[in-house]
Order: C-alpha cells, then structure tokens, then sequence
C-alpha cells in the first residue's frame, strides 16, 4: 500500500487528491471534486506524461531567425524528458519549414513525433 | 612611440585634460583601467554643475569650479551635449538655517559666483511649487547647470581621439619604470612609454602615485559612497532646478533634481567603504534617500523609481584639491583627491594641468588645425533629438535608422552602429547605454538589451557569448549545450 | 495619409481586432495593423511553450502556433501588416506618427485607433532591490527571448525572484536545458502562477518554491556570484535571521506585468490606476472617442484567449462605429468594485437603447479565497448575477455576464453605479 499526494492541473480550483495504490494498481482516489480530477490522478501515478516543448537550431530562413520552436505532438512519458532534449542536442532544421511538419517521426516514443510549430520561410 | 603626455586615468579630469592638451602640439595618449571612459566618479553622482558657493574662498577648488562652471557650459555646446543651467537652491528650515545660507552667500560673493541672491519662502514656492511647506527660504544660484557627466565626458573623449588622442581601455597600471627622461608605464602585458604623466586616476589616484614611484605620498583617499534613486520622467517635473538641503561635514547632503533628459533624481547619502569599486546600493541607504527628498519634497512618491546606482567618490585627507607637479617624480603631475566640485572643475582644471606641464617642462603651442567636435565632420545626432525631417533624411540615407531597437528611449539601430563606428567605439551594452539611453528606460533594458547584444556581436562579427555588460567578466549568455549548472558544473 | 482604422501593435490583440473589424464590414485596406518587430505575433513568438487555445480553438497550442492561427486569419481576411513599424506618439485626434525603415518617419490619421500594444516587465529598479549591479540579472522575458530566440543560455546557476508564469515556464526552461534551478522565491503568501504551472515547471524538475520569500542582496561585481534569499513577515519585511545565500550567476525576475501606455497617456486618455490601462467601456473604448484598447495593453490577462475576445470586441465596435452603425447609449453606469476584488474591465457600460447583447466583467480578486459567492449588486443593493466557486486567486481572471434584460432594467431604473464584490461563505 502506497499513497501519493497531488495537486490537480484540470482547472484553477487545484484540489489536493490523494491516490492510493497497492501493486502499482490505484485502489482509491480521494479528494477531487471532479471527474476530471479523477482521471488527471490515475494518469499522472500510472503513467504520466508531459507534452515537451523546445526550440532547435534553424538555418536558412529568410528573416534571420536562429531557433525554430518545436513540440511533440503527444505527450511523451514524463521520464524521457530529459533523454529527448539530450537527442536533440545540435538538431539543426534548415528553413523553408511549415507549422505541423513532422521533423522526427516516432520520436523517442512509437507514436510521438516531433513537429515544427511556425511556419519559416 | 613615445607619447609627450600619457594620462592616467579617463575620468571627467583626465578626458578634459586630454582634450584640451589634443588642442595644442603635443602627442597624448590616455589609459583607462575600466572598459570605457568615465566609469568611475564621473558616471555616477549628482549630474550637476555647481555654482561654487560652498568651497572655502582663495581654495584651488573655488577657484577652478566658478571657471569650470563657465566653461563647462560652452564645451558642452561645441559637443552638442545637451546643459541647461536650471540653477539651484540650497533649501533652509528656519532660523538655524538661516545663518548657514547667509555664510554659504558670502563665500560665494568672494568666489566670484554671479547672481547669487538669498529668497524667501513666497519667492521659493512660486520657482519650485512642490517644495515642502516647511521651507522656509533657499540661496539661489541661477549659474548651477545640470547635464550629463558621462555624456559629455565621452563626447569629449570622442573629440579628443578625433584630434589624435589614443585611448587604451582595459589598461589597469600595475607599473611604473624610468629611464631617462621617459616613463614607462605598464598593465602587467602592454608598455606605454611617456616624457610626461599625469595622474587623474580618482579614487585609485593615490596608489597610482605609488606605483608611480613617489615615497611616502601625502595624500590618502577615502573612498566614499553615495546612493541615488532615479525616478521615471513622470516626475521630471517635480523640481524645476537642483534642490539641496544645507551642507553638512559629510558633504552635500541629500538633494532632489531634474535631469537633463527629464527624469527626477533624488540623493546621495555618503559613507565610508573599504572597497573603491564597491557600487552597491543597500536597503536602507536607499530608505534613507527616500526619506531625505521628502524632507525636501514630501509629494516625491517612490512607487515611481525605475533604478537606483550608487557613485563613490575619492575623498582625500585634506579639504582642498591636490593637484601639482611631483616633487619626487620630474615631469609627473598628480589630480588627486578630486571629489565634489571635481566635474564642474573639471574643464578648468586641464586648463591648470596643462599650466603645470608647461613649468615641468613640456612645450607646446595651439594647434591650428584643432576640431572642437566629436567627429570630424562635427557632431553626431541621435534619431530622437532630429527634426522630422532630418529623421527622413537619416533614414533615407540608411534605413537602420528607421528600425526603434529601444523603444522606451526610441534609439534606432542607425544610433548604435553610429556609436560602434565611432572614434571609442562602443562594444558593450553600457558603453552602447552611456551613448544613447538603450536600456536606460523604463524597461531597463528588457525589451531592447538582447537585440542590442545582437547588433554588437554581428558588427563585431563574433558571437553573442562574447558580448559583455561592461567588459571583463561580466558576460551576458553563454551556448546553450554549455549550461550545465548541476552539482558536476 | 489617412487610414479609417489603425490598429497599434501586431500581436494577438492587434491581430484579433482586426480580423474582427473585417468580419465586422470593414474593408481590410482601411486598416493599418504597425506591428514594432520583424514578424506579427507578438510576444507569443518567444512563448514556445503550450497552454494556449484551449478556449479559443479547443486545443492546446504554443505560443508560435497560436500566433500563427491568428497571422493565417489575418492573411485570409486580406489584412497587411507594416512590421518594423514603431509607433512614437498618438494624439487626441488620433494622428498617429510612427517610423520604420521602408517608410521612414510617417504621420497618419484615422477615424479610430486600436491600441494592442501589450505589456512590459516590471524591472529590478522598480522594486528597489539593493546590491552591486552586475551582469546576470535579467527579467524571465529577457531571459525567455535568449533561450528560445537567439539560442543561446542567460546562466547555468539560478534564483527566480517572483512566481508569475513566466517566471515559472523559465524555470522548467532552463532546467530542460542544462541549467541548474536553485529555487523560486515569492513575496506574497501565495503564488502568481497558474496551479499547473506550480506542477508542471517546478514540482515535476524538484524546484523549491518559497513563499513569502524574497531577495535581500546580490553578489558579484562583473557577474552575478550570489543571492541571498529571507523570509518576510506579515508586512513583506525580510525577518533577520532568515538569509539564505545562494551561489549562483543568474537572478531572473519575474515580478509582474505592466500594461505599456506610454501613447495612451501621451494622447490624454484617462488612465484606470487599478489596470494601469485605460478606462474603457464594454466596447473597449477609452473615455477618448474613437480610441479603443484590448489586450494587455488594457489589462494584464493571464490566459491570451481572453485577450483575442476582448480584442475582438474592440474590433467589432471600431468597425460599426466607422461604418455608422454603433447604436447610441442611452444609460451608463458605472461597474465599481466592492469587498475582495481589486479591479474590473469594463469600468463603465454604456447601455443602447435595446440591448441585446449580454455584457461580460472581468476582474480580479485581492486575495486567495476558499468557498466564495462572486456578485453583482446594483446601487440600491439588489444582486443581478451571481455564482459560486470553490477558490479563486489573484492569478486567475474571474467574469460575470449581465444579460441584456438585466441591462434594460438598469436603464429604465436609471441605476447610477453596479458594484462586483466578493463574499466568503
């Protein structure tokens, strides 16, 4: 039996949850007034995740501009956080380059890919 | 090469000196420890030109701030810097006071300062209408002028380079030989050699006169701090000339005055401190400022303070200035212990250094061919003091100057290329801030201060990690893969 | 020259405004958007991370994608954008004179000004903190414009001073990128930040958050070398005895947001002392006819949805008003604000002669509350609207809507004033 203490991210009201565990698996969730508040609570204890955003370099765009601001397009698990901004350490993208465009496909994680959020030309 | 006068020391004293020394026939040259011109005494203090009622009549100083005074204001004019003589008044409280301002209008008479006049409190309160209700009467001295010390201190330097001046920046002195008639004067990697010198070094000058070489040097600095508050230009006009309280044995005491470009300034305190490069500001020094302008000014609201900096001045052991010929050292002249009034002495003084050159020795006589200006072809604009026409020629002629890098100042990129291409060109985000105002605004620097960094690093065709706030170690960024800041770095 | 519509400031306030006025009849070549940098969009440029749209588009976007929504619709509805186009002064008449390198130095009249100009951060000297100045303090946009434009880190070793979001979004910022985040340190009781951006940008990297917290000195002559940190009192005094120096050489600043209205006070509008913004009605128009203002030039917002509503409200009723076709008020009252709410925007609403429309307060609270009951009360005490919520912050926008019956009645009861207050239940 395990028990951690949250604060929930779904709305302003920021309810203090605690879930409760036994094997990994959640027994109980208390303390939500919501729910949201619920499945925000088991996510985040079972598998949470965390949608990574960042800049890489750019060359070639027309105004100058050096970074390009990227995102994944799902969330990735919280715990490559870390790994896919060393894997992106000297990435280079060379301008023209368009909002959405997938710049790595299954990035770090099957599913996730990384894609460009501006369009630069 | 060896310079006929080398000048230690790029301070309000030593600039004017090499300017007007750049006017006659004699090669000079001026080393400066700081990485501009100015950064010392001269870049933080009062921003006044004081009359010269307060020094003791038949002192060097008297003597020099009541010409300095006048001459400061016609060089400011021949290098478009702007001074106003907003004049000022030493405000008194009742009867004690009284006594003080009629001594301070005698010495003034016998100093020579015009117009002088003591006022009463109806006279007072119709000249400055937000001046506490408890001042009771102020000597008024219309010939105190306001300006900007380093703003002019580095137009004169401009001239002076313009006139064939050479600057070294970043040249510390560590030592001192001779041989010969010739002084060797050294920063531990570079020798400048010189038949004459001339020690303005302010706060450092008495060490300066050790390494020089002098035994038992009379003079001791005590260095001496003073903290001010800049408020936003919304109370620029709050006060209409400089206000002062009465002085006391610690100086000026602490007043309240517009500046020149319209914000209101209110200090300084003064205390003694160990360190003379220590330009801290504490917290109740700056309480203690904030109490002394509402003495003076009770509707001053503090709410609108942008910045706060404090000056330290080299206070010496003797009342009056020392400035003469070594008398150990042939053909060594010392400024030294030149505190307040040493700016508005400042154009007088090189006037007399350069007098004191002539007895040790050195020969020169005017130059015809001297440029009174910053630049050859007179001096430079910035886009927010041209008419709407010439910023349409301006930046016809080069679109830089119409893209605002600084918005709260309006300073285009055009003005800080012209100040990288100038004659000391400006490579760090202060020496850009002390030409134009960028970054001196109400953002202080947030919006502006990256892309100011960005026009250096592309001008001087590096990288933005090697631009630096004001030289030495004070970087501003560094490359991204390089920021590890764990517990490894 | 002379434009119908000039709308200052290119960013999502800009932007939205006058798509609005476009959708509102305008034709798009009546409009001149001046926008000061190299590129619309505004601040959100350098605002990479996500959190953004989720009310206006249903989704969760970056700053750079949210702006670029908005240069797409702008794009679509015909709009051109002057950019490097620095607004200098406004006056009264709205004459509008502005600089940039392809027109040089430009005045131009409208028939109605829209201000979008956004905001700015308060500054170290603002707040008077003591010390040696040295390089490495810089404001959390400052920093933010570093890293995510120009590429390059303000520090490795760091001290946040204020928990705004921005402060907050650098401090997870930095950490992803190398540096090392010692603590984020907040004056009030209670933190300036959104509750998910507490999670996400400080709980998840282990960044302690101390409240009631702030910076009493700062080491290093060339570069920042020290904070010291103390606790405060009641009065926000820091406690002696409560130093804790840190080694660092990166203060960054994230104390608060203030609108930009150096061209709205210089054309004489009436500025509110709660918003820093000019005093507007439910239009957004200033007390200076035809001068609208939305955004954070207005007031500061912590959501930018918010922002394009109320922007589009601006740009609506400059449109109707050029085209004619605004109805006349017949009433105004005045929205005052009552026991734990600092301010609201609207401060007036002038009432036509059959509203229709409802009409939306927002304002802020003074303090955090538990369990409260938010209320509109007319000048003889009768509530209007209300409704209950578990808590509200200062750091989150709260709104009410008065429908346009409750306006009507306003009207025919020549009610003077309406007042938005607080009760704790």
């Amino acid at each position: 039996m395990e028990t951690r203490e949250l604060t929930c991210v779904v709305c302003p009201a920021g309810c203090k949850i605690t879930v409760t565990l036994n094997d990994g698996k959640v027994t109980d969730v208390t303390g939500q007034t919501c729910p949201r508040g619920k499945t925000y609570a088991v996510s985040e204890v079972t598998h949470p995740v965390r949608t990574l955003t960042t800049t890489v370099l750019l060359e070639g765009a027309a105004n100058g501009a050096r970074t390009l601001p990227v995102k994944t397009n799902r969330p990735l698990s919280k715990g490559l956080l870390f790994a896919a901004m060393e894997e992106l350490t000297g990435y280079t993208v060379t301008a023209p380059v368009a909002v959405g465009d997938v710049l790595v496909k299954d990035f770090m994680e099957p599913g996730v890919d990384l894609v460009a959020c501006k369009t630069v030309k | 090469m060896i310079y006929d006068v080398l000048i230690i020391g790029a301070g309000v004293t030593g600039v004017m000196t090499a300017r007007y020394l750049s006017g006659k026939t004699c090669s000079v040259a001026v080393c400066e420890a700081g990485c501009d011109v100015a950064m010392g005494a001269t870049r933080a203090n009062s921003a006044i030109v004081h009359a010269g009622y307060d020094c003791k009549p038949g002192t060097l100083k008297a003597r020099l701030n009541v010409r300095g005074n006048k001459l400061m204001k016609e060089i400011a004019k021949e290098l478009g810097v702007h001074c106003r003589a907003a004049g000022s008044h030493v405000v008194g409280f009742g009867e004690e006071d009284a006594k003080t301002l009629k001594e301070l209008y005698e010495r003034g008479l016998a100093n020579g300062v015009p117009d002088l006049r003591i006022i009463g409190q109806d006279e007072l309160r119709a000249m400055e209408p937000n001046i506490s209700a408890e001042a009771s009467m102020s000597l008024w001295a219309p010939t105190a002028a306001i300006t900007c010390p380093y703003g002019l201190t580095i137009a004169a330097a401009e001239c002076a380079a313009t006139n064939g001046v050479d600057f070294y920046l970043n040249f510390k002195v560590t030592d001192s030989s001779r041989a010969g008639d010739i002084y060797y004067i050294s920063n531990g990697e570079q020798t400048i050699a010189a038949r004459y010198v001339v020690n303005c070094a302010g706060v450092h000058s008495a060490e300066v006169a050790e390494i020089l070489g002098e035994h038992d040097f009379p003079i001791r600095i005590q260095p001496r701090r003073g903290e001010y508050i800049v408020l936003d230009k919304t109370c620029g006009g709050m006060a209409n000339a400089t206000l002062f309280v009465v002085p006391s044995s610690k100086g000026k005491g602490i007043l309240v005055s517009p500046t020149i470009d319209g914000n209101l300034l209110i200090g300084p305190n003064a205390y003694a401190i160990d360190d003379p490069d220590d330009t801290e500001t504490t917290t109740p020094g700056l309480s203690e400022i904030t109490e002394g302008a509402l003495r003076l000014m009770p509707s001053v609201d503090i709410r609108n303070a942008i910045t706060s900096f404090s000056g330290v001045r080299p206070t010496p052991n003797i009342y009056d200035f020392h400035i003469k010929n070594s008398e150990q050292l042939p053909g060594v002249v010392h400024a030294v212990g030149v505190e307040s009034p040493g700016f508005a002495s400042a154009p007088a003084t090189a006037e007399y250094i350069a007098e004191l050159l002539a007895d040790a020795g050195l020969k020169f006589t005017d130059r015809d061919d001297f440029i009174p200006t910053r630049r050859k072809d007179g001096n430079p604009k910035l886009f927010r003091e041209m008419t709407d026409e010439e910023k349409n020629e301006a930046i016809r002629n080069n679109p830089a100057y119409g893209k605002i890098i600084c918005r709260c100042e309006t300073v285009t990129e055009g003005d800080i290329l012209d100040a990288l291409d100038s004659p000391i060109p400006a490579v760090t985000l202060d020496m850009q801030k002390s030409r134009n105002r960028s970054g001196m605004g109400r953002c202080q620097g947030g919006f502006c201060s990256p892309r100011v960094a960005a026009i250096i690093a592309e001008h001087e065709n590096y990288g933005l990690e090697n631009v630096t706030k004001r030289g030495g170690g004070s970087w501003l960024v560094v490359p991204k893969n390089t920021a590890k800041g764990g517990d490894e770095a | 020259m002379h434009k119908k519509l000039i709308v200052i400031g290119g960013g999502p306030a800009g932007l939205a405004a006058a798509v609005s006025a476009v959708e509102n009849g305008l034709s798009p070549e009546d409009i001149c958007i001046l926008e000061r940098d190299s590129e619309p969009g505004g601040i959100l440029n350098q605002c990479i991370h996500a959190g953004f749209g989720l009310h206006r588009f249903g989704e969760e976007l970056t700053g750079p994608e949210y702006a670029g929504r908005y240069i797409e619709m702008a794009k679509a509805a015909g709009l051109n954008i002057t950019v490097n186009a620095m607004v200098l002064s406004l006056t009264e008449d709205k004459k509008v004179t502005y600089v940039s390198p392809e027109t040089g130095y430009v005045t131009c009249s409208a028939d109605a000004v829209i201000l979008a100009m956004g905001c700015r951060e308060r500054t170290r000297g603002a707040l008077n903190i003591p010390g040696s100045r040295p390089a490495g303090i810089f404001t959390a946009g400052t920093a933010q414009r570093y890293v995510n434009m120009e590429g390059y880190m303000p520090g490795k070793r760091v001290v946040i001073l204020g928990s705004g979001d921005i402060g907050l979004i650098m401090a997870r910022r930095m950490t992803l990128e190398g540096a090392k985040v010692l603590c984020v340190c907040e004056l009030m009781p209670y933190s300036g930040g959104l509750a998910r951006n507490i999670v996400q940008c400080l709980e998840d990297f282990d960044i302690p958050l101390y409240l009631s917290h702030t910076v009493t000195a700062i080491g290093g002559k060339d570069r920042v070398e020290s904070v010291t940190v103390a606790q405060v009192d009641e009065n926000r005094k820091p406690i002696p005895g409560t130093e804790v120096t840190y080694d660092c050489d990166t203060l960054l600043l994230s104390v608060g947001l203030i609108p930009e209205n150096e061209l709205t006070r210089g054309a004489g509008v009436p500025i509110d002392r709660m918003t820093n913004g000019a005093f507007v009605n439910q239009n957004r128009e200033t007390e200076t006819e035809g001068i609208y203002a939305c955004g954070n030039v207005l007031h500061v917002h912590d959501l930018v949805d918010f922002v394009s509503e109320e922007a589009a409200i601006a740009g609506r009723a400059a449109a109707e008003r050029i085209l004619g076709k605004n109805a006349p008020a017949v009433h105004s009252v005045a929205v005052k604000t009552g026991f734990g709410v600092r301010y609201t925007v609207p401060e007036r609403i002038d009432i036509p002669a059959e509203p229709t429309e409802e009409v939306r307060l927002f304002f802020r609270v003074t303090d955090i509350y538990k369990k409260v009951r938010l209320t509109v009360t007319d000048d003889r005490g009768n509530v209007l609207v209300k409704k209950t919520k578990s808590a509200v912050a200062p750091g989150e926008m709260e709104s009410l809507s008065l429908s346009g019956d409750v306006l009507k009645a306003l009207t025919d009861a020549k009610c003077e004033f309406i007042t938005v207050a607080l009760e704790v239940l």
